[in-house]
């Protein structure tokens, strides 16, 4: 037999089971951006992200990233159950730190990308990219 | 994966110590490891984890790639050319096949 108190139990554990996909995700995405940046300040502004407002294939999106003297640019897909996308080093013989490469969403999310300068220092920008169709299979 | 194909694409021409801008794409299923099959297995992720592209031995772009770039993963980047050479790009796919192609660029 179920006393309130065990009821009230039950519905506090499962609001928190059902919540911890949406944590994870969110751990996974300051996991990905400390892993890039050793802790580091991250700032805003100096990268362009260039992605379709709408897409509605989440299979391939097309996506365009310019930051201007970055040395290594991440690319992360923050509602994506794996948040990395993709990591670009510019060795000695790049032109403009420009990239474009068509990735998948797994949902409607906001993307980011992270530049490392050439001085060490880090700055950041992210876009959402509202997606009709989903790209994770299953 | 058998009968991997890259193809790239170069401008025309260019000057000496222009920028240009080269795209690549090769297929490649990039199974992310994320789907299920019909008995609600997951498919384990064979993909192209990295990817890198030098001219006249320098290095222009080395890129690492996850379960989340796109099947047939394309790839846009600048490169600069000094002088003529050749690009060497390098696919490396998850089961340690290496796929590699070479083209020449003149400048004017």
């Amino acid at each position: 037999m179920f006393t309130r108190r065990d009821t009230l139990a039950i519905g506090v554990g499962a609001a928190a089971a059902s919540a911890l996909p949406f944590a994870a995700f969110a751990a996974t995405v300051d996991e990905a951006i400390a892993a890039f940046t050793g802790g580091a300040a991250v700032a805003e502004g100096g990268v362009t992200i260039t992605a379709p407002e709408i897409a509605e294939n989440g299979n391939t999106v097309p996506v365009t990233i310019e930051a201007p003297g970055a040395a290594e640019i991440t690319l992360l897909a923050t509602g994506n159950p794996a948040a990395e996308v993709a990591v670009f080093k510019f060795g000695p013989g790049a032109g403009n730190a420009m990239v474009a490469t068509r990735i998948r969403l797994g949902r409607t999310q906001d993307i980011m990308a992270i530049a490392k300068m050439a001085d060490g220092s880090f700055t950041s920008a992210r876009v959402e990219v509202k997606v009709t169709i989903g790209g994770c299979g299953g | 994966m058998t009968d991997v194909r890259p193809r790239i694409r170069l401008p025309r021409s260019a000057a000496a110590g222009d920028s240009i801008v080269v795209k690549t794409l090769i297929n490649h299923d990039m199974e992310s490891g994320q789907r299920r099959n019909s008995a609600g297995e997951i498919i384990p992720r064979q993909i192209v984890n990295r990817f890198t592209c030098e001219y006249a031995g320098v290095m222009v772009i080395d890129m690492e790639l996850h379960g989340a770039i796109s099947a047939n993963p394309y790839i846009e980047f600048e490169a600069v050319v000094p002088a003529s050479g050749d690009f060497v790009f390098t696919w490396y796919d998850d089961n340690g096949e290496v796929y590699t192609s070479t083209e020449s660029f003149t400048v004017a």
